[in-house]
C-alpha cells in the first residue's frame, strides 16, 4: 500500500547532489510532493525535505540508495505521525471580493491565517499548516476571486532524540577506523 | 616516432625543471593533475587527445618517464581497455579525454564499469569556465550526463583545487564498492599556475567505506552455517574485489559446502575444485541453477542476485534461508529478501566466520551436484566440446584453448554467445582470469578490454574471444595493437550471425531472423592492413594446429574461426522462468 513518507536527506554542499537524488527517485517511477531545500542546524549541512508517495518497501530501498550517494551524509524516513511539520500558503485575492460583506474577518480567524498586505486591488492572505488545511481556505476564498495561490514544500522536525550531530561523531569514529588498510591499497 | 634530436630536447627539458614532485613550486593545473596521479601510483593512462585538453597532453611529454599514454583509437576503446587494466592489476584504472565528443564517447565505457564496480578515474577536460553554460564548441554537461552511470563526479574550474579533488576523486573510486569516478577539469584550469602540494585522501565525512564489523550478526551466521542440510556458497565478483579467495576456500575447504560462482565471480574458485558447483545464472550449469531451489542455506558472498542470476523471483530459492554478505547496503533487500544481512566486505568478514564454523562434509548433497553435470555433460557438453562430426562448435573451441593454455591464461570475452561458451568451458585456475562486460553486457567491449589487459599485466597469456557482431563495433582498435605491438591472441568465433540474439529468435521468436545475418568482411585481410599475422579456420582439421600457431606466437595474432552458424548455447533459464526450470534441451 502507498503512503506518504517525508525524507529528511542531510547532505554536503555538493553541486548536483538534487539531481543524484530526483534519478534515484525517477528510476522507480516516484512522484514529489513537495521538495523543500535549507541549511541545517549543523553548519556546512544542507537538509533537503522530501514528501513522496510509495510504499514502505521501496521508501526503504531508494532511502538506502540515496545515503549510498557519496556526498549523503544521512537519510531519514519518516511517516507523518513521527514528525512536526508545516507548510506555508500565499493567497492573492481580489479585495472588491472580499470586502463585500464583511467575510474577511471571519475567514482569517477560523482558519488562523493572517492579512500580509492590503491595496486597493487585491489582498495577500498568509496561512501555515497542513496541506489539507491550506486546501480547505483556498477552497473558501475561490468564490471570492483567487488571483494567485502558491503553497511552499513541507519543512519538518523529527520527534526522536538522537540528532544528526551525534550521527555525524559516530560515522566519524568509524570512519576514522583503519586509514592504514587505504595505503596498503594504494599501494600494491 | 621520435627523432634522436627531439628525445635529447626532451630529456634537456625534464632535466632542467627536474619535479621536487611534492614541493610547493609554482606549476600549470595540467602539471599538478599529471603529478597527482604520479603520487597516486598511476603508470599508465589511456586516452585520446582533443581541443580543451591539450594543455594536459602538452605535459605529458614532460612526464614521459614515469607515465605512459595509450593512444586508443575511439574513447570508448580507451575506457574498456582502462577497465580491463584494473581487472587484472588490482590499481584503478585510468582514462582522458577532450570535453563534448569525447567525453561523451566515453559513457558506454563509464556504465560499463559502474554496472561492474570497477575502481576508475576518468578525467575530462571541459571548455574554459566563462564559456560553461553558453553551448560553446565541444561544450556537454558531462556531469550532468554522467551522473547516473558515476560513483561520483566533480568539475574542477581553479586549478588549484586540482590535487584534493584528484585525491578525492582516487579515494572514492578505490575504496567500498568500487566504481567510476569523473573528474571535469576546464581548461583554464589546466592552465591556470598555483604551489603544488599533495595529500592523499583517507578521510571524508559523507562516506565511510569501514564498516565496524558486526560480530554478532557473524556468530549467527557461524550457527546457520552448522546446522544447515544442503548449504550452498554462490560466491560473486565482490570476492575477487575484495581478493578473498583465499579465504573463500578456507571457507569452503572447512565446512565442505559447495561453491556456485556468478559470470564476474569466475575464478574466485579454481574450476577444478572438488567443491565447485560451477556458473550460475541464465547459461550457466545445470547444477547450481537447478539446486538453488533445493539448498536449505543460500550464502551470497559479494553479489547482488542480479536477474540474469535469479531468473523468476518470485520461484527464486523459497525454500532456502539466505545470508547476504555484502559491502553495498543497498544490495541487500533489494531483489531478494534475505534471513541475515552482513553489511561488509567479504575478505573481513570470511575470515571472522571460519573459526566459527565447524569442519563438516556434505557427501549426498555433493554427490546431487556431480549427478547434475553427468546430466549437463552427457545433454549439452559432450557435444558442444567434443562433436565428432559437423561444423566447429564454440565450446570446441575453447575447451582446446583451456587445455593449451593449462587454464593459465587471462580470458577477455565479448558479449553474446562467445561469451557464455567461454564463461561455461574455459576451466579457470587461477584468480582474476576473466574479462568480461557483465552488468551491461557491452558489444565491443573485448577488443579493447583484451589491449588493457595485456598492459595490465604482460606476464601472462591474454586470449580474447569475440564474435563476428562484437569485433565490428570496435575493431579500430587493432590501429592501438597495431601502433604498441601489444601481444593479445583474438580468437574470432565467427557464426555469421548475431548469435545470441539469432538464439532468441530461434526460440522465442519462430525463428524469424530479423536483421541477425551478418555480411561479414575478410578479417584476415583487416588483420594484415594492421600488419596483425592471422588464419582463417575452416575445417576441424586445422582448428588445434592454429590455435597452437596464435598461443606461442610473439605477437599479436588472429584466429578467425568459421563456427556452425546456427549453435544454441544451453542449458537456458528462459526469460520468466525459475531457476529450477532450467532448460538443457532444445529442439527448433
Ligand atoms: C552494444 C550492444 N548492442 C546490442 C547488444 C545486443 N546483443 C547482445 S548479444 C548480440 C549478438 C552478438 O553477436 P556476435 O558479436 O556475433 O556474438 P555471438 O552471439 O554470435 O557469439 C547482440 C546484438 C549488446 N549486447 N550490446
Ligand atoms: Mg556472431
Amino acid at each position: 500500500m502507498k503512503q506518504e513518507f517525508t525524507i529528511s536527506l542531510f547532505s554536503e554542499d555538493h553541486i548536483g547532489i538534487l539531481n543524484q537524488i530526483t534519478i534515484i527517485l525517477t528510476r522507480r517511477q516516484i512522484n514529489i510532493e513537495s521538495i523543500t531545500a535549507s541549511e541545517s542546524a549543523v553548519k556546512g549541512v544542507q537538509l533537503l525535505t522530501l514528501v513522496v508517495k510509495t510504499t514502505p518497501d521501496m521508501v526503504r530501498k531508494v532511502a538506502k540508495q540515496m545515503e549510498k550517494l557519496v556526498d549523503v551524509l544521512k537519510v531519514f524516513v519518516h511517516s507523518s505521525d513521527e514528525i512536526i511539520y508545516q507548510e506555508i500558503a500565499l493567497y492573492k485575492v481580489t479585495t472588491k471580493g472580499l470586502m463585500s460583506g464583511n467575510v474577511i474577518d471571519h475567514v482569517v480567524r477560523t482558519h488562523h491565517a493572517r492579512i500580509l498586505e492590503v491595496s486597493p486591488e487585491y489582498m495577500i492572505i498568509e496561512k501555515t499548516g497542513h496541506k489539507s488545511e491550506i486546501a480547505e481556505l483556498l477552497d473558501q476564498l475561490e468564490p471570492y476571486g483567487v488571483l494567485q495561490f502558491v503553497r511552499s514544500g513541507r519543512v519538518a522536525i523529527t520527534k526522536q532524540v538522537k540528532e544528526l550531530n551525534s550521527y555525524l561523531k559516530e560515522m566519524d569514529e568509524a570512519n576514522r577506523f583503519k586509514p592504514e588498510e587505504i595505503e596498503s591499497y594504494n599501494k600494491n | 616516432m621520435n627523432t634522436d634530436l627531439e628525445t635529447d630536447m626532451k630529456k634537456e627539458k625534464a632535466t632542467n625543471n627536474e619535479p621536487t614532485l611534492n614541493g610547493s613550486e609554482q606549476v600549470t593545473g595540467a602539471d599538478a593533475l599529471l603529478r597527482s596521479l604520479i603520487e597516486e601510483g598511476v603508470d599508465t593512462i589511456f586516452g585520446y587527445p582533443g581541443g580543451a585538453i591539450m594543455p594536459v597532453y602538452d605535459k605529458l611529454l614532460d612526464y614521459e618517464d614515469k607515465l605512459k599514454h595509450i593512444l586508443t583509437r575511439h574513447e570508448q576503446g580507451a575506457a574498456h581497455a582502462a577497465q580491463a587494466y584494473a581487472m587484472v592489476s588490482g590499481k584503478p584504472g585510468i582514462c582522458f579525454a577532450t570535453s563534448g565528443p569525447g567525453a561523451t564517447n566515453l559513457i558506454t565505457g563509464i556504465a560499463n564499469a559502474y554496472l561492474d564496480s570497477i575502481p576508475m578515474v576518468f578525467i575530462t577536460a571541459q571548455v574554459v569556465s566563462t564559456l560553461i553554460g553558453t553551448d560553446a564548441f565541444q561544450e556537454t554537461d558531462i556531469l550532468g550526463v554522467s551522473m547516473p552511470v558515476t560513483k561520483w563526479n566533480c568539475q574542477v574550474k581553479k586549478a588549484q583545487d586540482i590535487p584534493d579533488i584528484i585525491a578525492k576523486a582516487f579515494y572514492i573510486a578505490t575504496t567500498g564498492r568500487p566504481g567510476p569516478v569523473l573528474i571535469d577539469i576546464t581548461k583554464d584550469a589546466q592552465n591556470e599556475k598555483l604551489s603544488f602540494k599533495y595529500k592523499k585522501c583517507t578521510y571524508l565525512r559523507s562516506y565511510n567505506p569501514h564498516i565496524p564489523l558486526h560480530t554478532k550478526a557473524i556468530e549467527s551466521a557461524a550457527i546457520m552455517i552448522n546446522h544447515a542440510e544442503r548449504p550452498l556458497i554462490l560466491a560473486g565478483h565482490g570476492v575477487l574485489i575484495s581478493g578473498a579467495e583465499k579465504e573463500l576456500r578456507e571457507f569452503a575447504e572447512k565446512t565442505g559446502i559447495p561453491v556456485a560462482v556468478t559470470l564476474l565471480g569466475i575464478s574466485s574458485f579454481p574450476s577444478g575444485h572438488r567443491l565447485y558447483a560451477g556458473f550460475l545464472g541464465m547459461h550457466g550449469n545445470y547444477g547450481p541453477n537447478l539446486l538453488t531451489n533445493e539448498a536449505d542455506l543460500i550464502i551470497a558472498i559479494g553479489m547482488r542476485f542480479d536477474d540474469r542470476v535469479t531468473g523468476n523471483l518470485k520461484k527464486y530459492a523459497r525454500q532456502a534461508r539466505i545470508i547476504h554478505i555484502e559491502i553495498d547496503e543497498a544490495e541487500i533487500n533489494k531483489n531478494v529478501q534475505v534471513d541475515l544481512e552482513i553489511h561488509n566486505d567479504a575478505k573481513e568478514v570470511l575470515s571472522h566466520l571460519i573459526p566459527l564454523v565447524g569442519k563438516k562434509t556434505y557427501e549426498s548433497w555433493v554427490r546431487e551436484f556431480r549427478i547434475c553435470d553427468k546430466t549437463e555433460f552427457d545433454k549439452v557438453i559432450k557435444s558442444e566440446t567434443k562433436p565428432d562430426s559437423g561444423d566447429i562448435k564454440m565450446g570446441e573451441v575453447i575447451n582446446l584453448v583451456s587445455e593449451l593454455t593449462g587454464g593459465d591464461a587471462v580470458i577477455v570475452t565479448d558479449v553474446g554467445q562467445n561469451q557464455m561458451a567461454a564463461a561455461r568451458y574455459f576451466r579457470f585456475t587461477n584468480p582474476n582470469s576473466l574479462v568480461t562486460s557483465g552488468g551491461m553486457g557491452t558489444m565491443g567491449f573485448g577488443l579493447p578490454a583484451s589491449i588493457g589487459a595485456k598492459i595490465g599485466n604482460p606476464g601472462r597469456q591474454v586470449v580474447a574471444f569475440i564474435g563476428d557482431g562484437g569485433f565490428q563495433m570496435t575493431i579500430q582498435e587493432l590501429g592501438t595493437i597495431l601502433h604498441y605491438r601489444i601481444p593479445v591472441k583474438i580468437i574470432i568465433l565467427n557464426n555469421g550471425y548475431l548469435g545470441m540474439v539469432r538464439q532468441w529468435q530461434d526460440m522465442f521468436f519462430k525463428k524469424r531472423y530479423a536483421s541477425t545475418e551478418l555480411v561479414n568482411p575478410d578479417f584476415v585481410t583487416i588483420a594484415a592492413g594492421y600488419k596483425i599475422p592471422g588464419i582463417k579456420v575452416l575445417e576441424r582439421a586445422e582448428l588445434k594446429k592454429s590455435l597452437i600457431e596464435l598461443l606461442k606466437s610473439d605477437g599479436p595474432y588472429l584466429l578467425d574461426i568459421k563456427i556452425d552458424k546456427e549453435g544454441n548455447v544451453l542449458p537456458m533459464i528462459e526469460p520468466g522462468a525459475s531457476v529450477s526450470e532450467v532448460t538443457l534441451n532444445y529442439k527448433s
